[in-house]
């Protein structure tokens, strides 16, 4: 898939200018509440042949609406631009951008070799110190991966900003919906994060549920109504090939998530009525059971060490969020607000749980401190639910549904401050979110 | 008779089979009545008919929010159900349990178990053979009606008893 496009993808540092100073004062903190968007020029990358032209815009572009898009940066735009730059080497004008106050500049080369190489180049500048801050970066790839190369490249300006790893290049998996309400159709499918390169993986027969990524996103988990009963499967994303992983008769499986290891996989059965978490080592198949109460025990995740999960019970009488041993044991409870709690999980930083929470008939997502503590709610309306963290764990995608006859599910994304809140780009409509990890 | 009825039982399974393909959800299965030779007999009036059972029995029972025990109005119903089940042993069943959009999936699909093995407990009770009763949850999957008020969701939140000829092994 989109991995051959990059196999010959590297990232290397030779652009290192001598002679500047790298004591730049450009950072954003993103861990405080309200911030002043940081303004930012991507003028069009420099073609380095014709052929390229069309990429050196396109990629520039890529790059302004991914950092834009974060809420954290503002993109000024080229009329306003007093230079240009034609020259990838050329010295930077800086009088000129500060002129406009733009605090960082991307520039970059566009080259398109006979038979589709592409290599992108580029510098981030810090205007007010008046140096780069970091070293150039090229990636090579071809003309096909050219979206990739673009969001690796806001990915390094993310990080070189903020201080923390980017989420550009990374993938969603999600449940794509058509059709009303009492019929829907549902099927898997793949994207970027931004909505572009989709593809289906499942056909509309079935319903399908709740996909999750393998911790290398090579895999996905589900559940699917194929044989007429909910259970749990796994696809291998390059393939598109699947395989049953839970079928004991009688019983139903369903929310499934892979351990950090990718060797075990958690989730729900069900039998005889009674719900509980079970845990399947994936290669041998054998499973393990983690719960056993006559209280509805679901939607399990690991912490990002493997050592403990997050779940919900209804053992008090309503949903609420507890933590365990990975190995079963006394469960703890965490949530203690009024309302119910549902579909918690845990960042990939380890300190906070995103959850679904409903009081007073809204629906919010939230997210609290792994003791309970600090609870935040981050969105409010008819029905939201299912967050996702993305892989630096500073966004959470979730499904928001609108009410009535002719109610529809859509993917949302919000920052953990609460700002931000926007709509996810899919074609139709979409549910069940997952966010895959930084691609490598 | 026995050849009528072994008829009616076949085009059943046929029909049973082309609901697979493309499930109802127990909200408008479609068992169509009418016999080539002008009988009766597969109509809601036929009291051996799955339409006779889904309209004249009852077959669904209702639940009030997040909860799956059976109300005495519900009870009432599976004793129905469970009589016609009796005189008709060539059927078997699968209960679905289903919620209403008040709720997250998963949840929703747990609690969708527990009312249909309410009803499946019952109905065993009741004498049904456990072999000829299936359970599945929907959760909120399938609702059958759509709007976002409790006139609806009074009606999504249900356990209902869908009818297929033959004894499965």
């Amino acid at each position: 898939m989109i991995r051959r496009f990059l196999t010959l993808l590297a990232a290397t540092a030779v652009f290192a200018l001598p002679g500047l100073t790298n004591a730049a004062p450009l950072r954003i903190e993103i861990t405080e509440g309200v911030i002043e968007p940081l303004p930012f020029a991507a003028p069009d990358f420099v073609a380095e042949n014709s052929s390229a032209r069309q990429l050196a815009q396109d990629i520039a572009q890529l790059v302004a609406d991914d950092l834009s898009g974060t809420g954290l940066f503002r993109e000024i735009p080229d009329s306003a631009h007093i230079s240009t730059i034609t020259s990838f080497s050329s010295p930077v004008q800086y009088a000129d951008w500060k002129a406009i106050n733009a605090q960082a500049l991307v520039s970059g080369a566009v080259s398109l070799q006979p038979g589709g190489r592409l290599t992108v180049k580029f510098r981030l500048y810090d205007v007010f110190a008046g140096a780069e801050l970091g070293s150039g970066l090229q990636f090579t790839g071809t003309q096909e991966g050219w979206r990739r190369m673009a969001h690796k490249v806001a990915d390094a300006v993310y990080s070189r900003i903020t201080g923390e790893s980017g989420y550009f290049d990374s993938r969603v998996v999600y449940v794509s919906e058509t059709g009303p309400k009492n019929e829907r159709k549902k099927r898997l499918a793949i994207m970027d994060y931004d909505g572009a390169n989709l593809q289906f993986l499942t056909d509309s027969r079935s319903i399908v549920l709740a996909p999750r990524f393998s911790p290398t996103g090579d895999r996905i988990l589900y559940t699917s109504y194929e044989t007429g009963f909910p259970r749990i499967y796994v696809l291998d994303v390059a393939s598109v090939r699947r395989r049953v992983l839970e079928e004991q008769p009688g019983t139903m499986s369903f929310a499934p998530r892979f351990s950090p290891d990718g060797q075990t996989v958690l989730y729900s059965l069900t039998k005889g009525g009674n719900t509980d978490l079970y845990k399947m080592n994936i290669a041998n198949g054998r499973s393990q059971r983690l719960t056993s109460a006559p209280s509805i025990e679901t939607a399990p995740s690991y912490s990002p060490d493997g050592s403990r999960i997050v779940f919900e019970s209804d053992r008090s009488g309503t949903q609420q969020l507890y933590i365990m041993d990975a190995n079963g044991g006394e469960p703890k409870r965490i949530s203690f607000g009024k309302g119910q709690y549902g579909t918690p999980v845990w960042s990939p930083r380890g300190d906070l749980i995103a959850f679904t929470k409903q009081s007073k008939g809204r629906f919010h997502i939230g997210v609290m401190r792994i003791d309970g503590s600090e609870e935040r709610l981050l969105t409010a309306s008819f029905l939201d639910e299912g967050p996702t963290w993305s892989p630096n764990g500073r966004v959470i995608m979730f499904t928001r549904e609108t009410q009535g006859a002719g109610g529809s599910a859509s993917l949302y994304s919000v920052d953990i401050t609460g700002r931000n809140l926007k709509r996810v780009r899919t074609q139709g409509g979409g549910s069940d979110p997952a966010w895959s990890p930084l691609q490598e | 008779m026995k050849t009528i009825l072994a008829r009616a039982v076949m085009l059943t399974s046929v029909l049973a089979l082309a609901a697979c393909t493309n499930p109802g959800f127990g909200n408008d299965d479609v068992y169509l009545s009418g016999d080539p030779a002008g009988v009766n007999d597969g109509s809601a009036d036929d009291p051996r008919s799955p339409l006779y059972f889904q309209q004249t029995v009852g077959d669904r029972v209702l639940f009030e929010v997040n909860q799956s025990t059976l109300s005495s109005t519900a009870a009432a119903t599976l004793d129905l159900q469970a009589d016609w089940l009796l005189q008709n042993m060539d059927f078997t069943a699968v209960i679905e349990g289903h919620a209403d959009e008040q709720g997250t999936r998963e949840y929703n699909l747990a609690l969708g178990a527990r009312r249909a093995n309410e009803v499946q407990e019952y109905l065993v009770q009741r004498g049904i053979a456990a072999n000829r009763l299936k359970v599945v949850s929907f959760g909120k999957e399938r609702p059958i009606e759509v709007c976002s008020q409790e006139s609806c969701y009074s009606k999504n939140r249900r356990a209902v008893t869908v009818l297929s000829a033959g004894l499965s092994s």
